[in-house]
């Protein structure tokens, strides 16, 4: 275990693993409260395992959930450590203090912060490593350390010397860490910002990459859960009698959330659940409905406590006041559903006060935690493997599944893995708030925007999570809020609605419904002003070299203000988030059914330096599809407290014939990184929107954009 | 009673009820892991297997169905990564969280070995039943045309 105090110290720990190589903790200067308040990497995190042969290990702090991080974050390591990507595996890390992730506070792998908050801090601790080594080298050879090279594994001496970096791992250990070693100027990268190809792909194309799901312990049982169908209702009373009867059934228990039944297959458990009935205290949740949660969200933006997003520019009231034109428009974003492919899993053994967790979580301390706290186990009693996630989205930043896997075991005195149906999956989710932007703008004479008033109510996921106090700003409703449009005179405003939803962190979080709204919004403006919708945008962006560069390469490379076959229009749309500058452009047509075929989509992104460019593609090509799904068929509704979407007929992502062509241009760039798991989501809906308008003259200003919708509007 | 058939050209033999779907015979009785479940309703595609050569959703087969039958899964394509289908796949790095890929990749397997150079209509035909929730697809359009043309070559 990492001890929190010592290792915000610069040190390094050592001690033999069982494969009698050392395990070397390479801690950085800073306190975390610093890192923190700061927003800058200087926190303790990485770690360098190099065994006796030569293998060199290099722990993850981050889930690998397809976002490449299992890549990413050993190239910053073996970029400094001089060893090929070839010659390194990599491993999940445990829960621990050196792993928090600065940029959030906790160990959390999501908010695009993977490379963002890895960027120096990698690049240190494997320079650290490199340096300790050729001390090592040095001493034992007694030589000077600048005549000591370290490169690929080996070490050399000026006359022929030779050891692996596994023969001097023991005695690199016991040198004094070097504060701050010299790190590359990122002209002599060898790895990092290459095309590099993915460490965890070949066992992910021959079914041996291991998932939660796939986990198993010895003398283990298997579990499904019935949880009420409004969330939040609790058990009165069940009857199982016909379930224990049935083959493989060894219990039947009632969890925290619910009921379970335990058999020796995960088949058996759920055709015994299907005869299990219970009776349900709803509660409140009882009264929900989709329509209700928007037209109480609406309500709030009109009359809810505002709270400043940001100071206000100018006097927007005066500016509004005395305007030629002043156009209106609001906008609805619906809830959304995570639902990953990998249902929701997890494995526990629970021992006296033991514990072992193994599964796939975005937030392991997290997990630790709310295990130990539902458990009355201290943390540190508890052990954390995680294994590949099969999606996350913000989902596995949830412990509910995590807790239940625990209770359940507890309860059996058995190792327990839990697995969800797609249906409790879809119907139990963490949701997606919904979100209404209302916005206000005047015109002067030549049509440019003079004051801006922006407002969005939405609900608050940090408010639930992680116990926000009420009335105060939650940055993550107000992402992609303030533009890089120059406008003299600006307001921006949340209000933050309560509306009795459970509501998660989704791909985007608040950038999906601000962006949406800001960047439909400006094509209205532009619309009014008879303007064409690039050239508006780029006549407010002087002095704004990034977003006019990332929106002049779409426009270029989608051919913007070319002629396109009759039938087909272009819309346009631009946003920064996680420190990333994208402009997208929609190519779309209408199916004959009347929806939105999307032919292509052209993304230009500055994500400033990047680690593996074939990642960041793979990135916006994911963002793309998935933001698509949300844009153009998919929501959440409810009735009577009941999620009314049970499965992928009734929610359904985006599939392969419905995916478009997707163009990138990737911006070279010298800035700090910037994150790109998410953006290219939030920027899909107004750059397909804005198509929908040019083609059919409608403006649809509520997700999903269906064919009902378009002909409504 | 049990139930005897073929996983990857070795016998297998499976005790589960007979209406035990072959997803679960595979994955809890056999210990074959690398197909999985993603809805349960043949919606997802991720559960995709061979049975005598034709792609069916694993999670709807009831295990009497494949008695005397030959089943294959993504294990039998290879276990070294050399089918070209996993060649191409490695080549265009096409997983991300990678956990639909095993269906995906049954699902291309079952179109080339019908359609050896296969139209992007005839891989929407092929695909559009499995599910990516990252949005592989335009890695897996390109893999399959990329494996189609190898095997062309063959």
């Amino acid at each position: 275990m990492i001890d929190t105090q010592t290792s915000r110290r610069s040190f390094l720990k050592a001690g033999a693993t069982a494969s009698g190589g050392l395990l070397m903790a390479v801690t950085l200067p800073g306190t975390l409260g610093q890192a923190m308040a700061a927003g800058t990497v200087h926190t303790p995190n990485a770690w360098v395992h190099i065994a006796d042969d030569n293998t060199i290990t290099i722990l993850s702090a981050h889930s690998e959930m397809g976002q490449g991080v299992h890549t990413s974050m050993p190239m910053l390591v073996a970029e400094e450590l001089n060893v090929d990507m070839n010659q390194i595996r990599v491993v999940d890390a445990p829960p621990g203090a050196a792993y928090v992730n600065a940029l959030l506070g906790a160990q959390i792998t999501g908010g695009s912060t993977s490379v963002r908050g890895s960027w120096e801090k990698l690049r240190v601790a494997g320079a650290q490593v490199r340096e300790m080594l050729i001390s090592a080298a040095a001493a034992h050879w007694g030589v000077d350390r600048e005549v000591v090279k370290a490169n690929k594994g080996m070490l050399t001496g000026p006359k022929g010397q030779k050891g692996t970096y596994g023969e001097f791992a023991e005695l690199a250990s016991r040198m004094p860490v070097p504060e701050k070693p010299a790190i590359k100027d990122p002209k002599d990268f060898r790895i990092v910002g290459k095309r590099t190809k993915r460490v965890d792909t070949p066992a992910k194309t021959n079914g041996t990459a291991e998932f939660g799901i796939d986990v198993k312990l010895p003398g283990m049982v298997y579990a499904t859960v019935q949880q009420c169908p409004v969330i939040g209702g609790k058990v009165k009373s069940f009857d199982a009698a016909q379930a224990k009867g049935m083959p493989g059934v060894q219990a039947v228990v009632q969890i925290s959330d619910g009921v379970a039944v335990v058999a020796d297959s995960w088949w058996r458990a759920k055709k015994a659940m299907e005869t299990v009935k219970v009776q349900w205290d709803e509660g409140a949740g009882a009264t929900l409905s989709d329509a209700g949660i928007i037209e109480g969200t609406r309500q709030a933006a009109k009359n809810g406590k505002v709270i400043e997003i940001t100071k206000p520019q100018g006097d927007v009231a005066a500016a509004l006041k005395g305007a030629a034109k002043v156009i209106e428009a609001e906008y609805v974003s619906p809830m959304q559903s995570h639902s990953p492919l990998e249902p929701m899993n997890f494995t526990a053994h629970v021992q006296g006060n033991k514990v072992l967790l193994v599964g796939p979580t975005q937030f392991q301390q997290g997990a630790q935690g709310a295990v130990a706290g539902a458990l009355g186990v201290k943390p540190e009693d508890i052990t954390l493997k995680t294994t590949f996630l099969g999606g996350g989205f913000g989902r596995r930043l949830e412990l509910d599944f995590v807790v239940q896997a625990a209770e359940i075991s507890k309860a059996v005195g058995k190792p327990v893995k839990l697995l969800w149906t797609r249906e409790e999956d879809m119907v139990h989710d963490y949701y997606r708030p919904a979100g209404v932007n209302q916005l206000k703008a005047s015109l002067d004479g030549s049509g440019m925007p003079v004051a801006l008033h922006f407002k969005v109510a939405s609900q608050s996921v940090t408010q639930r999570a992680f116990g926000l106090p009420k009335d105060t700003l939650d940055p993550f409703m107000a992402e992609a809020a303030v533009t890089g449009y120059n406008i003299p005179n600006t307001q921006h405003d949340l209000v933050i609605h309560d509306s009795g939803m459970r509501v998660g962190y989704w791909r985007a979080v608040s950038h999906s419904m601000n962006a949406f709204a800001n960047e439909s919004f400006v094509d209205e403006l532009a619309k009014a002003a008879g303007q064409d919708p690039y050239a508006y945008r780029m006549k407010m962006l002087a002095g704004k070299p990034r977003f006019a560069n990332v929106l002049k390469l779409a426009a270029e490379k989608a051919g913007w203000g070319k002629p396109l076959p009759a039938g087909r229009a272009r819309g346009i749309a631009l946003m920064e988030g996680y420190d990333s500058y994208l402009a997208e452009v929609a190519e779309v047509s209408l199916n004959k059914d009347g929806s939105v075929k999307v032919h292509k989509v052209t993304v230009a992104a500055d994500v400033g330096q990047m680690v593996n460019p074939d990642t960041v593609e793979a990135q916006l090509q994911s963002s793309i599809i998935f933001g698509m799904g949300a844009v153009l068929k998919h929501q959440i509704t409810m009735a009577n407290g009941r999620v009314q979407e049970t499965n992928y007929n009734v929610y359904e992502p985006v599939r392969m014939y419905e995916a478009p062509q997707i163009d990138i241009v990737l911006v070279k760039s010298t800035e700090k990184p910037g994150g790109i798991g998410e953006p290219g989501t939030a920027v899909a809906a107004p750059a397909i929107a804005n198509a929908v308008a040019a083609l059919t003259g409608k403006r649809v200003r509520r997700l999903p954009i269906t064919a009902d919708a378009i002909r409504q509007a | 009673m049990s139930v005897n058939f073929q996983v990857n050209g070795k016998p297998a033999q499976a005790n589960a009820e007979t209406d035990t779907p072959l997803l679960w015979v595979l994955r809890d009785e056999l210990g074959m892991t690398g197909t999985k479940f993603g809805c349960g309703a043949a919606l997802c595609g991720a559960c995709t297997v061979h049975v005598n050569g034709e792609a069916v959703r694993s999670c709807q087969t009831p295990l009497s169905t494949v008695a005397g039958k030959k089943v294959a899964t993504v294990e039998g394509l290879s276990k070294n990564n050399t089918h070209p289908l996993q060649v191409a796949w490695i080549k265009h790095d096409v997983p991300q969280c990678g956990y639909c890929q095993s269906g995906q990749l049954m699902s291309a397997a079952a179109l080339l070995a019908k359609n050896t150079n296969p139209s992007d209509a005839d891989i929407d035909n092929a695909m559009s039943g499995n599910i990516c929730r990252c949005g592989t697809y335009p890695r897996i359009r390109a893999a399959i045309k990329d494996a189609a043309a190898t095997m062309l070559k063959a």
